[in-house]
């Protein structure tokens, strides 16, 4: 990260994602659409599900099917699990050292061992979900275009329930300890975008709606939203059409689905005075794990009001045309397009990951954090950005302790 | 630090072109995360902790593939201030999905995503890490499994060989009693050549395997082929079987149409 400091006033912020390209839209074309699940998979080791969800309902969109339902449900749980074991990673191994001085939570685990112990089981309680209902925790095998390849009986679920209860109390617990934290005063005022369904808290699908008052379906996203390519970083930078910054995760959602999320998340929330909407992206932590609460409560109640499918999927016969499909991956909002052939091969695919769309606003903050923070000495000042980057949990290999912080003071 | 604590074997893990995935299942080990960090020191592992130690290290694992210049000569340092190397992951030991370039023309991929096409510097390949330096042991898989992953630490710091079985995926699904996919229903499916690991995931929920963990040692590919066009298999659906996970695995690479 190169950094510009011209007689006390940021002149340049700029954030190199070395991630080497990939190329995954240029090789799925060709590819026969029901193989985006597992190849854009790929893409996240930590977010594998987001990926899949979003290739899979852009697909069924495509294809004129909707899958509801139980089935439907166990899709939920298993993103739900995804939820659990990426924000208790989060949290607990890269965010929270961060605050409280550690390099991570190993370091942590010496003078703190039971909160460790007891992120490690919040964290595996999410896994487990993953492996039942999706086969393993690291690119799960078990969704299709239609559902799934198998349901799991109830007993398969049950063993789940013990785990998630314990982990339910320990993501009460991590809210009110990460309130405790100590926050930089900071804060942003860009347009928070998420989904919104009624009667649900986005994870799965939904609108595209933001805090200004946007509200447009799925297929209507790139009329509102541009990639543009900058020189210095891999990672392609979003913005609204018209210019404009916008933030997707945490506190998008809690600011546009806050009564959406479970009675306890809420009471957990205002317990310890966190407000929606919220505008500090410090204070992101503590919003992940009020959505820790939300994703093991409404875990537990897919559980208890699963009732076997008849048919594990429906059947889903391709067409041509355009798809798009939009999940909540834990760090943000996921964008995919597809356009296929009457065969079903793959044609042309558009894949907008949360990083990029948040892109914009990290450097907006590193620029503000830098700004507030000229008098610290550059490795303090290094940490800082560091933790500010940390706040949008980007994609990991960005959000790990890469920092090499190139400060030029002029 | 005390003496015994300098005593622990230093372990490092390095990225290179990946989904982090793998390294991920080392964090993934929950009840034995603690207990792997009492016996070696996590001397280097940026996804876990900021903390470094310097080398040389005792075991270093290595996720991804090679795909730029600047990343062909990071390897070399790295293979350097390592005692033991071990590779990790299909991307580490076959070149990953990424390697599908290898099948194409990577300018076309750039131009296919990249606006600014002049901003990207790659090479034309993705390869695997034993193309560049020495490798020790080699874990396959899209994902490694992380019981695995265990036992490969667990030996190499132990000086023995791993018990890793080199067998077939076909072998767990019947050490586990599932039903044969392609007997029983006609589908297509890689667990005949593909390398054990998984514990058979993929038939015990109803599909065939997909081949994420490569090769066996010995596979009989062409069999296999023959076999599946039997089934009324596509040759698109063949090719794009083997032509996945471990494209660039020998003799996936060469299955399919690729052979013909």
């Amino acid at each position: 990260m190169r950094v510009r400091i011209e007689g006390g006033e940021v002149t340049e912020v700029a954030l190199d994602i070395y991630e080497p390209p990939r190329f995954f839209e240029a090789f799925l074309r060709g590819r026969d659409f029901a193989e985006a699940i597992d190849i854009t998979s790929r893409i996240c080791g930590i977010c594998p599900v987001a990926y899949q969800m979003s290739a899979v309902t852009a697909m069924e969109s495509l294809c004129g099917v909707e899958v509801g339902g139980q089935l439907r449900a166990l899709r939920r749980l298993l993103y739900c699990g995804e939820w659990i074991e990426s924000h208790a990673l989060h949290v607990f191994m890269l965010h929270a050292p961060d605050f409280l001085g550690y390099a991570g939570a190993v370091e942590m685990a010496r003078e703190h061992p039971a909160i460790v112990a007891d992120a490690l089981k919040l964290k595996k309680a999410g896994n487990e979900v993953m492996r039942v209902v999706g086969g393993r925790e690291v690119h799960p095998i078990n969704l299709r275009v239609g559902g799934l390849h198998r349901v799991p009986r109830k007993a398969e679920l049950a063993t789940l329930v013990e785990g998630l209860k314990r982990a339910r109390e320990i993501a009460l617990g991590a809210v009110t300890l990460t309130a405790t934290l100590d926050f930089p005063d900071y804060e942003q005022d860009f347009e928070l975008v998420a989904l919104s369904a009624p009667g649900e808290y986005p994870i799965d699908r939904g609108r595209v709606v933001s805090d200004a008052g946007l509200d447009i379906a799925a297929a209507d996203y790139m009329t509102h939203f541009v990639e543009s390519h900058v020189p210095w970083s891999h990672a392609l930078h979003s913005q609204r059409t018209n210019g404009s910054t916008y933030v997707v995760g945490p506190l998008a959602r809690f600011a546009t689905s806050y009564d959406e999320l479970t009675a306890l998340a809420r009471e957990a929330a205002a317990g310890v005075g966190l407000r929606s909407p919220e505008h500090n992206p410090f204070r992101s932590i503590v919003v992940r794990c009020v959505e820790l609460v939300h994703a093991v409560d409404e875990a537990l109640a897919l559980i208890a009001a699963y009732e076997e499918p008849d048919a594990p999927a429906i059947e889903v016969t391709p067409r041509a045309g355009v798809g798009h499909g939009v999940s909540e991956a834990p760090r943000g909002l996921l964008y995919h397009r597809y356009e296929i052939d009457a065969e079903g091969t793959i044609l042309d695919a558009v894949i907008v990951p949360p990083t990029s769309q948040n892109q914009t606003a990290i450097e907006a903050d590193l620029r503000g954090v830098i700004e507030r923070s000229l008098e610290l000495p550059d490795a303090e000042l290094s940490i800082r950005c560091e933790q500010t980057i940390r706040n949008y949990d980007p994609c990991i290999s960005c959000a790990t302790h890469f920092l090499k912080l190139d400060i030029e003071r002029v | 630090m005390s003496a015994a604590a300098r005593r622990r074997p230093k372990l490092a893990v390095w990225k290179f072109s990946s989904c982090d995935g793998c390294q991920l299942s080392l964090l993934d080990c929950e009840d034995e995360l603690l207990t792997l960090a009492g016996e070696v020191e996590i001397a280097y592992f940026p996804e876990a902790t900021s903390a470094t130690v310097a080398g040389p290290y005792d075991l270093s694992l290595v996720e991804g593939s090679i795909t730029t210049a600047a990343d062909r000569e990071r390897i070399q340092k790295v293979r350097r201030v390592s005692r033991r190397l071990v590779t990790i992951g299909a991307c580490a030991t076959a070149g990953g999905i990424q390697a599908l370039r290898n099948f194409a023309d990577v300018d076309d991929f750039i131009a296919l995503v990249y606006a600014q096409p002049e901003y990207i510097s790659t090479l034309a390949t993705s390869t695997p890490i034993c193309e560049h330096v020495a490798v020790d042991f080699e874990l396959h898989g899209c994902p490694i499994d992380k019981r695995q992953l265990l036992e490969v630490i667990g030996a190499q710091l132990a000086g023995r060989r791993p018990q890793i079985a080199t067998t077939s995926v076909c072998m767990e699904c019947k050490r586990r009693g599932t039903v044969c996919v392609t007997v029983a229903r006609g589908t297509p499916c890689l667990g005949p050549v593909t390398h054990a690991g998984c514990g058979a995931i993929c038939p015990s929920y109803n599909r065939g395997c997909y081949g994420c963990f490569g090769p066996m040692e010995t596979p009989n590919v062409g069999a296999l082929t023959r076999q599946m066009r039997g089934l009324d298999a596509t040759e698109t659906v063949i090719d794009h079987l083997f032509h996945t996970f471990n494209a660039s695995a020998e003799p996936f690479a060469g299955a399919g149409s690729h052979g013909d």
